[in-house]
């Protein structure tokens, strides 16, 4: 009906803004473009000035080349498992510290509140040096805690540096997750809350069986930006992972680029199929994710 | 067995007394209704019982148990909330079955219990829907189905039927009742609609400032309301109060000179005392002009209202009405009319308390000194 009205008043604004709108999506669209034109010819070719901008007939043969010499399947699997397990920890304990905030009235509440608050001022990058202290030894704070009181705790070093662990633990940790979640659940009615616990719903059970179905859209919200951030980790992974075989795809694709020589040309038509190969999955989460989302906003939930 | 002992309640919150003292003994099976304007702590009183408030001071037991410190759930009350208050991520089967569900019943026990009750309330064709997708009087009946499925000691309604429109409150007012008939539980019900206390209620109790004004059944509150506030709480029309001085044992005078009769033998009363002179607009006698005492009232204008014509006039400056049966034949120009002496009610200006040599008063009358 707007739309309509939109036509009848103004066709020429509207077709401006098709114009625009079409231009912008060029724009984003061409870069993406030309990383897929030069994944589909040899190196030679690529490195020609100017690059031509129709496909070459190389495409099978770069992926697969680039797929088996840096043996991806590998690195994927462990992309995904790290995404994967970053996504579940973020919206697990960003939905827990956010219950806890909202519906529970204990001392600390604020303080609580306020830390997590701050932590949105550190990100992993600012405090990596500490981190990767702990992740190297786990024990390390508790026994430093334990000296300060006087004693000696004798526990072995817990070493994280390339586990799946040491890759997912730190990055679980959530203040923006935690406040969407804060404000979801502030928004729910106290009636509904009280009308559970006349029903004789404890607080696990309210959680379990309101809240989460409730914030069923900011899950999948949630889930699909930090499955795509996590995926997209560069700095951390390089940094906790010494072995080849816990290297994630993003890493390696940092690994494809320099020719096979010093001075040599980077093998650019390889690297730009790797480049699109680790685009597809967090691409996908994405379409599948939206489709879920929006199908949770038609839905008259509330 | 589920009576109701409310033993010297309080409820503040920080410095904020929102209820002084309140003690209540509910029947088992008893429809109590508290009634009151918003404000009053009638909610908060409700919500003391259901365990969704603290308990200041004082004590709520529940079947002879006490149960300050027990959680909602082990207080065996159910509630239906004013807003419904429904799970809108559950279709009218879930909702209506959510509290067995918790209590861990077998699934098709549940099943059975919920096609039972949804039957009673009248929503066998909905089960599958959402919340969202239903009428007002209809998420009414679901919350309603949702309390009664757990066969509560306890009912508590708090007002219920005002989200509802004026036609779909008196149906749904008729099924509570219908329902209690049905069950016998306990139930209190939470409201400040005058007419849904006086329908409902084995027991009304009139809350005026965190205080209980009156508590007795419906007629006698309506018959001998104990404070001014009472008497001007309940009926509709509301009840005539005219400001007025004691000049002899059997008469009073109103501000400017007019005169109402007594009856000496009812009120304990001084000379000189200010009084206010209640009289229900159906119990105004309407005479032939020329009557003995009879006072010509000026009416001002007329509310026909179907059954009866409102009727209103000016008696000595105050603003006065009276109630006429339809059949009768329209007042116009002035109004013959005599108060009957046996109707009058007579309060205390200061105090508001009812004046009257014996005060058959149920409960506790206790606004003292207001």
């Amino acid at each position: 009906m707007r739309d309509a009205g939109m036509i009848e008043r103004a066709p020429l604004l509207n077709a401006l803004t098709h114009v625009l709108m079409i231009a912008g999506l060029l724009i984003a669209a061409f870069p993406i473009y030309v990383v897929f034109i030069a994944s589909t010819h040899d190196l030679p070719t690529v490195n020609r000035v100017p690059m031509p901008l129709w496909p070459g007939e190389h495409l099978v043969q770069n992926y697969t080349t680039v797929w088996n010499k840096s043996d991806f399947g590998a690195k994927m699997i462990n992309s995904l498992i790290v995404a994967t397990g970053v996504t579940i920890g973020k919206i697990t304990l960003a939905a827990l510290t956010a219950f806890s905030i909202v519906f529970f009235r204990y001392r600390a509440r604020m303080l609580i509140f306020w830390a997590i608050f701050i932590t949105l001022m550190l990100p992993l990058e600012v405090r990596i040096v500490p981190t990767y202290a702990v992740a190297a030894d786990v024990a390390e704070p508790l026994r430093w805690l334990v000296w300060l009181f006087g004693f000696e705790l004798g526990i072995a070093p817990i070493n994280l540096l390339n586990t799946y662990t040491g890759l997912i633990l730190p990055l679980v940790a959530t203040a923006t997750g935690t406040f969407l979640y804060r404000q979801f659940f502030l928004t729910i009615p106290d009636t509904l809350v009280e009308a559970a616990r006349m029903d004789g719903a404890g607080p696990l059970r309210f959680f379990r069986e309101h809240l989460l179905p409730l914030s069923r859209n900011n899950m999948a919200a949630l889930a699909t930006i930090m499955f795509v951030y996590a995926w997209n980790q560069y700095l951390w992974p390089l940094l906790i992972t010494t072995d080849a075989r816990m290297a994630t795809a993003t890493m390696q694709l940092q690994k494809i680029v320099p020719g096979p020589l010093f001075g040599q040309p980077p093998v650019w038509n390889e690297a730009m199929a790797a480049t699109l190969l680790v685009m597809v999955p967090p691409l996908l989460v994405v379409i599948f994710m939206q489709g879920a989302f929006v199908r949770g906003l038609v839905a008259t939930d509330k | 067995m589920a009576d109701i002992a409310i033993r010297n309640v309080e409820k503040s919150y920080g410095k904020t007394a929102v209820l002084h003292g309140i003690n209540l003994e509910i029947a088992d099976g008893e429809f109590l209704v508290i009634l009151g304007p918003s404000g009053c702590g009638k909610s908060t009183l409700l919500r003391m019982i259901a365990g969704l408030e603290g308990i200041t001071r004082g004590e709520i037991a529940i079947a002879g148990r006490v149960v300050n410190t027990l959680e909602p759930r082990e207080r065996g009350c159910a509630m239906v909330f004013q807003n419904y208050a429904l799970y809108p991520h559950m279709t009218v089967a879930e909702n209506i079955g959510y509290a067995l569900k918790v209590a861990g019943l077998p699934k098709a026990e549940r099943e059975r219990r919920v096609a039972e009750i949804a039957r009673i309330v009248g929503l066998e064709a909905f089960l599958a829907r959402r919340p969202s997708e239903l009428s007002g009087g209809q998420r009414q009946r679901v919350a309603m189905g949702r309390a009664m499925i757990r066969e509560p000691k306890v009912f508590l309604f708090d007002e219920p039927l005002s989200n509802l429109d004026a036609k779909l409150r008196v149906q749904m007012r008729l099924e509570i009742r219908r329902l209690h008939q049905r069950l016998q539980a306990t139930s209190v019900f939470v409201t400040h609609d005058q007419i849904e206390a006086m329908s409902l209620a084995d027991r009304i109790v009139v809350m005026n400032q965190g205080r209980i004004e009156q508590a007795g059944p419906p007629r006698l509150l309506y018959a001998e309301p104990a404070t001014r506030f009472v008497a001007s709480f309940l009926g509709a029309p509301a009840m005539n109060l005219l400001p007025a001085t004691i000049v002899a044992k059997d008469r009073a005078r109103m501000a400017d000179g007019t005169e109402i009769a007594l009856d000496p033998g009812r009120f304990v009363v001084e000379i000189g005392q200010a009084v206010e002179i209640g009289i229900r607009p159906e119990d105004v006698m309407i005479v032939w002009p020329g009557s003995e005492g009879a006072h010509a009232l000026e009416v001002e204008f007329t509310e026909d209202m179907g059954s009866s014509r409102l009727i209103h006039t000016r008696l000595g400056g105050m603003e006065f009405t009276v109630l006429q049966p339809a059949a009768q034949i329209e007042a116009e120009g002035h109004l013959p009319i005599t108060i009957p002496e046996d109707a009058i009610h007579l309060f205390d200006r200061h105090s508001g308390k009812r004046l009257e040599r014996h005060i058959p008063v149920i409960g506790t009358a206790a606004s003292a000194a207001a």
